[in-house]
C-alpha cells in the first residue's frame, strides 16, 4: 500500500513503518514560540527544570505578535524570551524582524522536516513538504526540552485542483472557496495534501497562503509535494543543498478526494464572524468598508505587495478609508522597498506598520471601532479579532483589497486585468537586491546566535549558511 | 469521580477569541486576571456568574481558532469542571487535556442552559437532572486518559521523565 506526504514523513522520523491512525512519538525538527505563547512555554520548562534545548540552533522565539511591545506587560513577556534565548541558545528573531510563519519557512524549515509551533498557522510550512503543526505551549515547551513529540498520524483528504485562474483569482480565493465548501471543521484531525496541475504550477509564495489556512477547515497539516518550485526557492534562499524530491505514492490511501477545477473560481469574500462563511465577489460587491489590511502569515509577500501595487499605482485610495499595509518580514520588507512598492503604496494614501502580525492580534495599530467594517486579507475573522468584538471582519485576497481600496465598497479586482498583466510593470527585484535583503534578514537572528554560541560552544551552523550563497 | 454542576449553554463554533480575547493579551502571564475575561466576547456575564463545578456546554467545533493555551487554561481557573460539546476543535482539545481540564464530545442539542448535570468521568455518562436524560460521551484516546489521569502533561513528564504513553 502507497503512503501519503504525511504517512511518508512520519516513517522517517519514527524509524519504522507507520499508517495513518496510529499513535506515535516522533523527532522534532523544527520548533518555535511567538510573544503570545512563549513566556507560557519558558515557565512550563522552568517548572520541569528541563531548559537544555534538544536543538537550540533550530529552536526560534519570536517576537511579532506585539512588536514593538504596546503596553509594559508585553515588554516584559518579550524580555522573558529575550532572557530565555540567552541562557539555553535558542534562536531570537527580534522586534521588527517579521512574522514567525514567514521567517521561519524563509530561514529554517527543509522538506521532510517535522516542525511544531505554538501558533495556530504553523502549518504554513506544509507549503515546503514540512510536516508542520501548531500545538499549545506546553506541547511545543516540551518538544523543544526532549526533541520529541506524540502525534496521530492523520489521515488525508486529497485536494486535486486544476483549470488556470482567471486574471484578478488567486490562490486566497482558492482555499477560501474550499474552507466554505467542506467548512470550518471540514478537515479536523485530518492531513490536506493539495495536488493537481494548477498547484504544480503555482508559485512558492502562493503555496504559502494555501497551506497557512489549512486550519482553517480544521486540518493538522497543509502539505504540497517538494518539487522544482520547491528546489528554486530553497535555492534563492541560500539552502538548496537541503532541496529533496517528496511526493505521494500513485496508490496512497485518501480518506476523501476533493477536485476543483479553477478555471471558474471566482473572487471569493468570507463574512463575519467565520472563515467558512464565504461569498462570491458578486454577493459581496458594495459592502461599505472602513479600513482595509494587506499583511499577516498569510499574504504579505512580495507577490501580494505586487499585486496590489500593480492596482493602485497612480491611483488615490477611496476617501475616508483607511490603508494599513505590513510586509511580514524584514526580508519582504527590504523586497518591496527595492521594487518600489512602499513609495507606490504611499503615494494611494497608504500607512505602513513594521513587519510584524500587525492588527491581525488585536492589541495594537489598527483596532476598528464599533459597528466599523474591516476587509483584510487576514486569515481569521472571529468576532473581536482585531480588538473590538464590535467590528466586523470580511477576509479577501490582496487584489481585492486593493480594488476595495480605490472604491471604498467592496469591490471586483478583475476589473483591473489590464493593470495585473501589464508587461511594462516591476515584477522581479534584482537578484542583487535579493541577495541583500536577505543577509539583512539573517543579520540579527545571526548576532544572538553567535554570542550564545560563544557560551555555549560550536553548534549554530545552520543559520550562517544563507551567508555563503 | 462524579462532577456536579450547571449547565451554561453556548452556540456552535466558540473560538479562543471568544474565550480569551486578543486585546487582553497583556494578561496572559497574569492568568488569574485574564480568567476574569473569560469567555467574555460569548457572554459578558460568564465569568461573573459561573461557580466552581459549573459546565460550559458548546455546540460543535468548540475553541477552533488560536493555539493559545491560556483559553483551556482559564476555563479551568474559573472553576469550570468539563466542558461538553458535540465536536472539538483539534489544537484546543489536546491542550485541555495538556492543563488536566476534561473535554467531553456529546449530543449536547438536549442539554439547556442552566440545567443541572452530573458527569461521571469513569462511566462515561452525563445526566441531565433537570431534563432527567442521560447521555453518553465518547471515550478519550488511550494517549490522552493517560496524560488526563497523570494531572496533565507537565505533571505526565515530572512523573516519568519522558513520553510514556503505552
Amino acid at each position: 500500500m502507497g503512503k501519503t506526504i504525511a504517512e511518508k514523513i512520519f516513517c522517517e522520523h519514527v524509524g519504522r513503518d507507520v499508517k495513518a491512525g496510529e499513535i506515535v512519538v516522533a523527532d522534532i525538527d523544527v520548533s518555535l514560540v511567538q510573544d503570545g505563547t512563549g513566556p507560557l512555554a519558558v515557565r512550563q520548562l522552568e517548572k520541569l527544570e528541563l531548559e537544555k534545548l534538544a536543538k537550540p540552533e533550530r529552536t526560534v522565539l519570536f517576537l511579532d505578535h506585539s512588536a514593538p511591545a504596546s503596553r509594559k506587560e508585553l515588554a516584559n513577556d518579550h524580555d522573558t524570551l529575550r532572557n530565555f534565548a540567552k541562557k539555553t541558545g535558542a534562536q531570537l528573531s527580534e522586534v521588527g524582524m517579521g512574522i514567525c510563519h514567514t521567517v521561519i519557512n524563509e530561514i529554517y524549515v527543509n522538506p521532510g522536516d517535522i516542525l511544531i509551533g505554538a501558533d495556530s498557522h504553523t502549518c504554513t510550512g506544509g507549503a515546503l513538504c514540512a510536516f508542520s503543526t501548531g500545538m499549545g505551549s506546553t506541547d511545543v515547551a516540551i518538544g523543544m526540552a526532549l526533541g520529541k513529540t506524540w502525534f496521530r498520524v492523520p489521515e488525508t483528504f486529497k485536494v486535486f485542483v486544476t483549470g488556470e485562474f482567471p486574471v484578478g483569482v488567486f490562490a486566497k480565493d482558492l482555499i477560501l472557496h474550499l474552507i466554505g465548501l467542506i467548512g470550518a471543521d471540514g478537515a479536523t484531525y485530518k492531513a490536506l495534501e493539495f495536488c493537481g496541475p494548477a498547484i504544480e504550477n503555482m508559485s512558492m509564495e502562493s503555496r504559502f497562503t494555501i497551506s497557512n489556512m489549512a486550519v482553517e477547515a480544521g486540518a493538522k497539516a497543509g502539505l504540497i509535494a517538494s518539487d522544482e518550485t520547491t528546489k528554486k526557492y530553497l535555492e534563492k534562499m541560500g539552502r538548496g543543498s537541503k532541496w529533496r524530491p517528496i511526493a505521494a505514492d500513485d496508490d496512497a490511501e485518501y480518506e476523501r478526494v476533493i477536485e476543483i477545477d479553477v478555471s471558474y473560481l471566482k473572487p471569493m469574500v468570507s463574512f463575519p464572524h467565520t472563515v467558512d462563511n464565504t461569498r462570491t465577489i458578486e454577493e459581496a460587491a458594495g459592502v461599505v468598508i472602513n479600513q482595509v489590511f494587506l499583511g499577516t502569515c498569510t499574504n504579505s509577500r512580495l507577490e501580494d505587495w505586487d499585486v496590489v501595487s500593480r492596482i493602485v499605482k497612480g491611483k488615490r485610495k477611496a476617501p475616508g478609508i483607511r490603508f494599513i499595509a505590513v510586509p511580514g518580514s524584514k526580508y519582504v520588507e527590504k523586497q518591496v522597498m527595492d521594487a518600489g512598492y512602499y513609495q507606490i503604496l504611499a503615494e494611494f494614501g497608504a500607512m505602513f506598520l513594521p513587519p510584524g502580525c500587525g492588527p491581525c492580534v488585536g492589541v495594537h495599530g489598527g483596532v476598528p471601532a464599533d459597528g466599523e467594517k474591516s476587509l483584510t486579507t487576514m486569515n481569521r475573522n472571529f468576532r473581536g479579532r482585531m480588538g473590538n468584538p464590535k467590528g466586523e471582519i470580511y477576509l479577501a485576497s490582496p487584489a481585492t483589497v486593493a480594488a476595495t481600496a480605490i472604491e471604498g465598497v467592496i469591490a471586483d479586482p478583475r476589473k483591473y486585468a489590464r493593470e495585473l498583466t501589464s508587461k511594462s510593470f516591476p515584477t522581479i527585484v534584482n537578484t542583487e537586491a535579493l541577495k541583500r535583503a536577505t543577509v539583512m534578514a539573517m543579520e540579527s537572528i545571526e548576532k544572538v546566535a553567535t554570542e550564545t554560541a560563544r557560551k555555549l560552544g560550536p553548534r549554530v551552523k545552520e543559520t550562517s549558511e544563507i551567508k555563503s550563497h | 469521580m462524579a462532577l456536579y454542576g450547571k449547565a451554561f449553554k453556548f452556540g456552535d463554533d466558540i473560538s479562543t477569541d471568544h474565550i480569551a480575547p486578543g486585546r487582553y493579551f497583556h494578561l496572559r502571564s497574569n492568568l488569574p486576571e485574564l480568567a476574569k475575561h473569560v469567555l467574555e466576547d460569548a457572554d459578558e456575564t460568564f465569568a461573573t456568574r459561573v461557580k466552581p463545578g459549573d459546565f460550559v456546554v458548546g455546540g460543535k467545533n468548540f475553541g477552533l481558532g488560536s493555539s493559545r493555551e491560556h483559553a483551556p487554561t482559564i476555563i479551568k481557573l474559573a472553576g469550570v469542571g468539563a466542558v461538553l460539546a458535540k465536536s472539538f476543535a483539534r489544537i484546543f482539545f489536546r491542550n485541555a487535556i495538556n492543563v488536566g481540564l476534561p473535554v467531553l464530545i456529546c449530543d449536547t442539542d438536549r442539554i439547556c442552559d442552566g440545567d443541572e448535570l452530573e458527569v461521571d468521568l469513569e462511566a462515561g455518562l452525563i445526566k441531565d437532572k433537570t431534563n432527567d436524560i442521560e447521555l453518553s460521551f465518547t471515550p478519550l484516546p488511550k494517549t490522552m486518559v493517560t496524560i488526563l489521569e497523570d494531572g496533565g502533561l507537565v505533571a505526565h513528564i515530572q512523573k516519568h521523565g519522558d513520553f510514556k504513553l503505552d
